[in-house]
């Protein structure tokens, strides 16, 4: 029988989407057995929420000043620590879970799968490379322990209405003092959360400035929908890096992406192909983006837009 | 600080198309232009600005793969590493291996700080860093878009999915590049010449005792499903009536 460890990720009060998409992952193991961890200092909220979701048989929690913050250094020996008598572990593919697993595999001196993205048997998995190109399938060792990252847009999200056990314990192991913790700015707005929204409205290099962009921010009021961004709107600064979609940033599967003044290359096409419907607004009709969108339409943003969202209002 | 250690690896070329082999045993590689990975060159461009600034001596740059890889590793001291080290081997290595045979290098080099780039475009695994600083029992900084130096300390910029943090590590440490770390510098003609006359040391795998075996084992590559072919609307109207069809907005 598998017995699947999956970390918790968390701001300290909310359970992220990203590990109840892992949980869904870790229950697609054959006859598998789940238990969440949360590291925290005051772990009670999110072990709630975590012992919730359908598929986890138990919670645990370690609770300690320390864990206050998520710093890989003080979570990977804690996690090696109680990995024993586990056959997996689990976290998922956010830069939490990059920083963390690849520690926890190195320390437990196993190979990482990261970024599964399908699970085809307890030691069988499937990984998109080459920007989502080329996707292979590995086997690892059935005598070792598997450490992964999950990719959560391959994922829903496991559903709430279970009532697993919730169970505090110590974890013995020494840690150490050359990382910590500074702060974190993190951008305070009302609008969904990129990676877990239904709909997401991203803008590209075509926005042509800061000012301009906020037409991206306010389409997306209006539909009630997240920002995101292209690498080159990132890198000319007219949106904040935690918007960016592709391949080196956010991998999303909403419901609807409307990609507006996006050009289309394969590394920002592999943060959105799992999104249901996606709509291109371009005015090159030779763009890529058109090559994966269900709805094209060819024109200058800047006339598109304000028709649009009168459209939607009306 | 004395030393820094930058990760070089020679990958497909960020604009080629990669092609899945019709037998479902990998990519097709074959004649396919291949350069340093991007992020890799932004870890070396932050190396380089550490020490013209004169906060470091030395930049040695590090490189596992076939002999090829000198290509990549001669475009490292054009841009202004002061020499190289190729761990040379045919066959793929996967990211704990890569840590491995890195901390044997780090055990000879000695150095205060390594960088490398926070994924390579071609696995896309980001485990090389992380693994290494665990393997070496030192501090990390992953997703790195600012680097400061305080004696022994590093203050990082981190670009993380909540906005961007703010951490101390104490040196040594092994820190990762993303993409708004700096831009990297063109490399000029002549710089390529003198790049020419600087030590690039091969070294044999087998030489430094690491177990290369592939610890995962890759059973098949496939192409991804194409996405269903979408129409075209004309106006903003036939959009909107679209979307309103499908229950979008």
């Amino acid at each position: 029988m598998s017995k699947i460890l999956v970390i918790a990720e968390h701001d300290g009060e909310k359970l992220a989407q990203a590990t109840a998409r892992s949980v869904t992952c870790a229950a697609q193991i054959p006859g598998g057995e789940i238990t969440v961890v949360v590291f925290a200092a005051d772990p009670a909220a999110v072990a709630t929420q975590a012992a919730a979701l359908k598929g986890v048989s138990r919670v645990i929690t370690v609770a300690a000043p320390h864990n206050g913050q998520a710093l890989a250094a003080i979570l990977a020996p804690q996690v090696v620590k109680l990995a024993a008598g586990y056959t997996h572990v689990f976290g998922a593919s956010t830069t939490f879970g990059k920083d963390l697993m690849p520690r926890v595999a190195a320390l437990l001196g196993v190979p990482q799968i990261s970024d599964c993205m399908a699970v085809e048997g307890a030691h069988k998995f499937k990984r998109p490379t080459y920007a989502g190109n080329a996707l292979v399938t590995l086997e690892a060792p059935s005598d070792r322990i598997v450490v992964a990252t999950v990719r959560t847009a391959s994922f829903d999200a496991a559903a709430t209405g279970g009532a697993a056990s919730v169970e505090a314990v110590t974890v013995e192991v020494a840690l150490p003092s050359h990382t910590r913790f500074v702060s974190v700015q993190a951008a305070k707005s009302d609008r969904p959360e990129l990676t877990s929204a239904a709909k997401v409205v991203s803008g590209g290099r075509a926005l042509a400035s800061k000012d301009n962009f906020q037409l991206i921010f306010s389409l997306a009021e209006k539909m009630g929908a997240a920002v995101g961004a292209s690498r080159a709107a990132v890198d000319a600064g007219y949106a904040a890096n935690e918007l960016q979609v592709g391949q080196t940033g956010k991998i999303i599967a909403p419901d609807l992406y409307v990609a507006v003044g996006i050009s289309g290359a394969i590394q920002h096409l592999t943060g959105i192909k799992d999104a249901k419907t996606i709509v291109a607004i371009n005015k090159d009709a030779e763009a890529p983006i058109f090559e994966v969108a269900d709805f094209g339409l060819v024109g200058d943003l800047f006339e598109v837009l304000p028709k649009l969202e009168a459209a939607l209002a009306g | 600080m004395q030393k820094i250690l930058v990760g070089i690896k020679r990958v497909v070329d960020y604009n080629v198309r990669v092609r899945v082999k019709p037998d479902g045993s990998g990519v097709a590689t074959e004649g396919v232009k291949m350069s340093v990975n991007p992020f890799d060159e932004i870890a070396l461009e932050e190396a380089l600005r550490i020490r013209e600034r004169g906060e470091a001596t030395e930049v040695v740059a590090v490189s596992i793969g076939p002999d090829d890889a000198q290509q990549q590793l001669r475009t490292a001291l054009a841009m202004g590493a002061d020499r190289a080290i190729l761990v040379k081997t045919d066959q793929p290595i996967e990211p704990l291996t890569a840590a491995r045979l890195m901390l044997e290098i780090v055990k000879k080099e000695q150095p205060d700080l390594v960088i490398v780039g926070k994924q390579a475009i071609d696995d896309d695994s980001a485990q090389t860093g992380p693994m290494l600083a665990a393997l070496w029992d030192k501090a990390q900084a992953t997703f790195c878009s600012k680097v400061e130096i305080k004696g022994n300390t590093l203050v990082i910029l981190r670009e993380v999915d909540a906005g961007l943090e703010t951490i101390e590590v104490d040196l040594p440490a092994v820190i990762s590049a993303d993409l708004r770390l700096n831009e990297p510098r063109y490399v000029k003609l002549p710089d390529i010449m003198k790049a020419k006359k600087k030590p690039l040391d091969v070294i044999e795998i087998a030489s430094l005792g690491v177990d290369t075996a592939l610890g995962l084992k890759p059973v098949l590559t496939e192409a991804p499903k194409p996405r269903a072919k979408g129409v075209m609307v004309k106006d903003v109207g036939e959009l909107v009536d679209a979307l309103k069809k499908k229950g979008l907005v």
